[in-house]
């Protein structure tokens, strides 16, 4: 029996294609997907993304406890509605999961980690609370949706839709939030996109969708979501990361503080570790498409796509791949493709953001 | 119309139609299309490859997966259509029209032994279930 969300009539309201994500019926697409993608990149699209587990940290531990969980510094967010990327390794190093953490107050730290690692999630960070910080309250908040609006439009439409919501998220930057009654707002997403991921209550989720719908904000689907994702350069977990790889192998240094003198789960493992190997971008030369789990051949040995895709606002296919560190960015490689070998460069991503190509 | 009763199908879910010439044209049914999804590449077989039936000769890729396509009779290929090629996205306006490959078939019978349109019908309803 698969789970669904609040939003699970209106998509099939809407003739989406629905599809089996983690144990949850939700929407693939509700036309073409291509479209769907343009949209958010010229315009304005929303997802439904309530598959996503929000965690409640309350407690004045709560930082101290999220200093030792997580891989990037907690004390990066000084400012409230503060937030911030960050894997969550085991003692291996190994990436749990990755997760956006908001700092709302010092007794209140909200995390949203993703659908298909949420219970196992919970389990390891009650595991870790009852070793190291047993005073904080961990609360997982199924009884809450989860709205992106993405799109250069975004914000404008939200708050066309909902102008309470103005005055107290007008003046938000990126990566930041702030709460409105039982209202969240973080203007954070996952498209490359400017936009919110707005967090509400279960109840209201049904008569947002619609009231953003007749203001000409169109859906968008979970294959949208991967190739907007690709493009701006976000790993997916499971596909780019797991926990047989470390931040360091994944593209996710940036993320990791090893500078501190804090100590954190997986941090000896990290500063042991000589990566042999990191992830790259590729763009296809050739004519066809990428996927995930195809191999590449370098000049400085073999490596493997992990995700791969047609890349709607660049009309190539792109892909992730990780390759031998020895490979520099402007390099030629071949992936095999079926019966074939095609030919791909190496180059930095993301490879689009704002609308914009950042590539050639 | 998804499936048209003029047309011969596959399990595969090719259309086959046989021209006046005795060739028969190929392309993918709705139902094929509709599964896929946004299609955004297309390799068509060399033009005078010989093919059996069932044998793998073209390749669609959408979005979302890649998808191996299937002479549904035997036969040498005597043209493809460059335009589909060109332009991945006329399967899912028109698959019907967006025909991908013809056969000179080896056996002018085989045809008429491929699934008619209720056949078909009866195969993508199965998979329904």
């Amino acid at each position: 029996m698969l789970k669904t969300t609040a939003l699970n009539a209106a998509h099939r309201t809407l003739g989406a294609k629905m599809v089996d994500f983690s144990g949850w019926e939700m929407p693939l697409a509700y036309g073409s997907q291509i479209e769907e993608h343009h949209r958010v990149r010229r315009d304005v699209g929303m997802f439904d993304v309530s598959h996503m587990l929000v965690i409640d940290l309350q407690g004045e531990g709560s930082r101290a406890f999220l200093r030792w969980l997580l891989a990037n510094n907690v004390d990066r967010l000084q400012l409230p509605g503060k937030a911030m990327y960050s894997c969550m390794l085991n003692e291996q190093g190994g990436v749990l999961d990755d997760l956006i953490v908001y700092f709302m107050a010092e007794d209140w730290f909200r995390v949203v980690v993703n659908a298909g690692t949420a219970e196992k999630d919970l389990a390891w960070m009650m595991r870790q609370r009852d070793a190291h910080a047993p005073g904080v309250v961990i609360e997982p908040r199924r009884d809450l949706a989860i709205i992106a609006v993405q799109g250069p439009n975004a914000r404008e439409r939200v708050w066309l839709a909902k102008p309470e919501l103005r005055a107290a998220t007008e003046s938000l930057k990126p990566f930041q939030a702030a709460q409105v009654d039982e209202w969240f707002v973080g203007r954070t997403g996952y498209t490359g996109e400017d936009g919110f991921e707005i967090i509400l209550p279960a109840a209201h989720a049904e008569d947002f969708w619609w009231l953003l719908y007749r203001l000409g904000v169109n859906p968008a689907g979970l294959g949208a979501r991967d190739t907007l994702r690709l493009e701006a350069g976000m790993n997916l977990y499971g596909q780019d990361m797991d926990e047989t790889t470390t931040p360091l192998e994944s593209g996710l240094a940036w993320t990791v503080d090893l500078k501190s003198p804090r100590d954190f789960v997986g941090k000896a493992a990290l500063e042991e570790q000589r990566p042999r190997r990191n992830l790259y971008g590729l763009i296809l030369l050739d004519p066809g498409v990428l996927r995930s789990h195809q191999r590449v051949l370098t000049a400085h040995g073999e490596g493997e796509t992990t995700s791969g895709s047609f890349a709607p606002t660049l009309n190539r296919s792109i892909a992730f791949a990780r390759l031998p560190i020895e490979v520099q960015v402007g390099d030629l490689v071949q992936v095999a493709v079926r019966d074939k070998l095609l030919s791909a460069k190496v180059v930095k991503y993301p490879f689009v953001r704002n609308g914009r190509s950042l590539i050639d | 119309m998804t499936i048209p009763s003029d047309l011969r199908y596959t399990k595969t879910h090719e259309w086959a139609r046989r021209e006046a010439d005795g060739t028969v044209t190929v392309g993918i049914t709705h139902h094929a299309q509709d599964l896929l999804g946004d299609m955004v590449y297309v390799e068509n077989p060399a033009v005078g490859r010989k093919v059996a039936a069932g044998e793998e000769c073209a390749v669609v890729e959408s979005v979302k997966a890649a998808s191996d396509v299937y002479a549904p009779v035997a036969g040498e290929v005597v043209a493809v259509n460059e335009e589909v090629a060109a332009s991945p996205e006329r399967i899912n306006k028109d698959p019907y029209g967006a025909w991908m490959f013809r056969l000179r078939p080896v056996d002018p019978g085989e045809f008429d032994r491929l699934l008619d349109a209720q056949a078909y019908q009866a195969v993508v309803e199965s998979e329904a279930h």
